[in-house]
């Protein structure tokens, strides 16, 4: 039986945007693109949603069960509502990567992996991102957070709770 | 010295990424317009970037004519080319910036490079994280299509040619080439035994060519300006400019384009010299896989393949992580091996367990728990985990660990018990 119908008709779109870049007998490449979007939708990728992805494509379940536990973009289990990632690698580690994350750490009440209280932060630490020349930096969502100080990295979680 | 004369050319003017810019300030899309007109033998494209001496701006130093003149050319059916913008080598923020403020460069770059090829499908793949890159090309793609620049029968010609952006989903691994080409297919990235090669066995089995952002970006120029101008910004055997990341202990981290052979010193002073006027104790210039390089041997050394390999490193992606007098050298090697550890794919054994074996143990070192026996053991475990492998993982992860030890021994020593 086919799970496809978890997804909603403008997911569907999403992805038949994403199929039609590809050779007609090559469904498998759209299975980023759109665990990416249901991920982007529902902060998470859930068992149910990745075998209507894959019924939805006419691809195996567990090629997308391999995709969904290879790459780190993806939280299989909801984990609260925006997660923060911090680049923790060499070149943010030299301009104070370190100070950042104890600051979240405190200001969070959590240790790295964990998720605040109030559902609202998850704080993970992550690998170079791609912005050593405007370190310390996080990713929040899809948004860079870039030449942070304690001060700004409060800001930005202040603006995010009162968007809440 | 001379900046941002190839990849960066559009950044001086307003709104550099939009395809008016590109075309009516810097004079882009007049190589891929000519060769529609007039249909050059792709022969004669190839030899002059043969002679450009343009090498792979990946990390490879691959010469990028020799990498084209591989395809098979004239064979039935589908083939493509592909970008690599799947920058994640930690200390490389080149292509992000290409992709952000000079995106049709880089798409013109594979524009030629189907022509040559034959191919009449592209992909540009990018990061998982590079949301904002990603919607630069979009746009421009979008951009370049409506102008009829990129589509079928392009401008008249019977050339046809489709550009398509594909984002990836955080995986380090899948800047391997091969890596790529397995996520692109919709697969997790492990890389492909080679041979072949992707020029005969690349996307879905068939010919391919895969390149760097920047040397895709590079290409428009060189065929604008000719081989021997691009050959003579840069050294003999290091041809052009080269964009470097620069970061860490600076007053002003940024990207540097400048030309192949600037010495470090220039680099340094560019970047506006060391932070807070401390002292330069070491460099990794060419991202966190490449030997490190002691701050005396570095200054006397210029930014081109040959120098930096006689400094016993690589330039790699031209990532310069520049370290100063307080850097605690063990605790920074002990990040960059959590880091392969993390990121090995799994795939090989001696990777896969081998990047284990060397974060546990440097980290051992680093809380003091370390004996004299565990610098022989990460040694020795360097040396058996590199060309072991399938790609070049192992060797990325073992070579920090080993020119470390060689260079900042003493450190180590301290931390072990006797």
């Amino acid at each position: 039986m086919s799970d496809a119908y978890l997804l909603s008709d403008e997911l569907k779109k999403e992805i038949d945007h994403w199929v039609a870049k590809f050779p007609i007998d090559r469904k498998l490449s759209a299975v980023i693109p759109a665990m990416n979007m249901v991920q982007d939708l529902e902060q998470h990728v859930s068992e149910p949603m990745m075998d209507a992805i894959a019924d939805y494509l006419g691809v195996p379940r567990i090629a997308v069960y391999e995709v969904g536990t290879f790459y780190t973009m993806y939280d299989l289990k909801p984990r609260g509502k925006h997660r923060i990632d911090v680049c923790t690698n060499v070149s943010c580690m030299l301009r104070g990567s370190d100070e950042i994350m104890g600051h979240l750490k405190n200001r969070l009440g959590v240790d790295v992996g964990e998720t605040s209280k109030d559902d609202m932060f998850a704080l993970r630490s992550v690998e170079c991102l791609g912005s050593c020349g405007t370190a310390p930096m996080m990713q929040i969502g899809k948004d860079y957070h870039e030449n942070l100080t304690p001060k700004k990295v409060d800001e930005i979680l202040d603006k995010l709770k009162g968007e809440a | 010295m001379k900046l941002n004369q190839v990849c960066f050319r559009s950044l001086e003017f307003d709104d550099p990424a939009s395809l008016k810019t590109y075309e009516e300030k810097v004079g882009g899309y007049k190589v891929w317009r000519k060769i529609l007109k007039e249909k050059p033998s792709p022969e004669d494209l190839i030899e002059e970037l043969k002679k450009s001496v343009l090498r792979g701006r990946g990390g490879a130093g691959f010469p990028t004519g020799l990498k084209w003149s591989f395809m098979p050319r004239h064979l039935d059916g589908p083939k493509y080319v592909v970008c690599n913008s799947d920058e994640s080598e930690p200390g490389t923020f080149k292509d992000r910036d290409i992709m952000r403020y000079n995106p049709h460069q880089m798409i013109e770059g594979m524009a030629i490079a189907s022509y040559i090829l034959g191919a009449t499908t592209g992909y540009n793949y990018t990061r998982g994280e590079y949301w904002e890159p990603f919607q630069a090309c979009e746009k421009a793609v979008a951009e370049a299509r409506a102008a009829g620049l990129l589509g079928s029968n392009i401008l008249g010609s019977g050339v046809d040619f489709e550009l398509h952006n594909m984002i990836g989903a955080g995986a380090y691994i899948c800047g391997e080439e091969t890596a790529l080409l397995e996520s692109l297919e919709g697969k997790k990235g492990f890389p492909r035994f080679k041979p072949p090669f992707p020029a005969n066995f690349g996307l879905y089995g068939r010919p391919t060519i895969i390149n760097n952002t920047e040397s895709f970006a590079s290409v428009p120029v060189i065929l604008e300006k000719g081989a021997d101008w691009f050959l003579n910004v840069g050294t003999e055997r290091s041809g052009g400019t080269k964009i470097f990341s620069v970061s860490g202990h600076v007053n002003k981290p940024g990207n540097y384009e400048v030309p192949m052979g600037t010495p470090f010193k220039d680099l340094l002073e560019l970047a506006g010299g060391m932070l807070d006027g401390r002292k330069l104790k070491a460099v990794i210039p060419g991202g966190s896989s490449v030997p490190v390089v002691p701050a005396d041997i570095m200054m006397e050394t210029n930014m081109d393949y040959e120098s930096i390999g006689k400094a016993g490193s690589m330039l790699g992606a031209g990532s310069v992580i520049v370290m100063d007098e307080t850097t605690d050298m063990v605790k920074i090697l002990a990040r960059i091996s959590e880091f392969y550890d993390e990121e090995s794919c799994g795939q090989c054994t001696p990777c896969r367990e081998g990047t284990g074996w060397l974060s546990r143990t440097v980290h051992k070192v680093l809380h003091g728990q370390g004996t004299p026996a565990d610098l022989d053991l990460l040694q020795d475990v360097s040396n058996n985990m590199m060309g072991r492998t399938i790609c070049a993982l192992a060797d990325a992860a073992a070579m920090p660990v080993l020119s470390f030890i060689k260079h900042f021994r003493s450190e180590f020593d301290a931390l072990v018990k006797k």
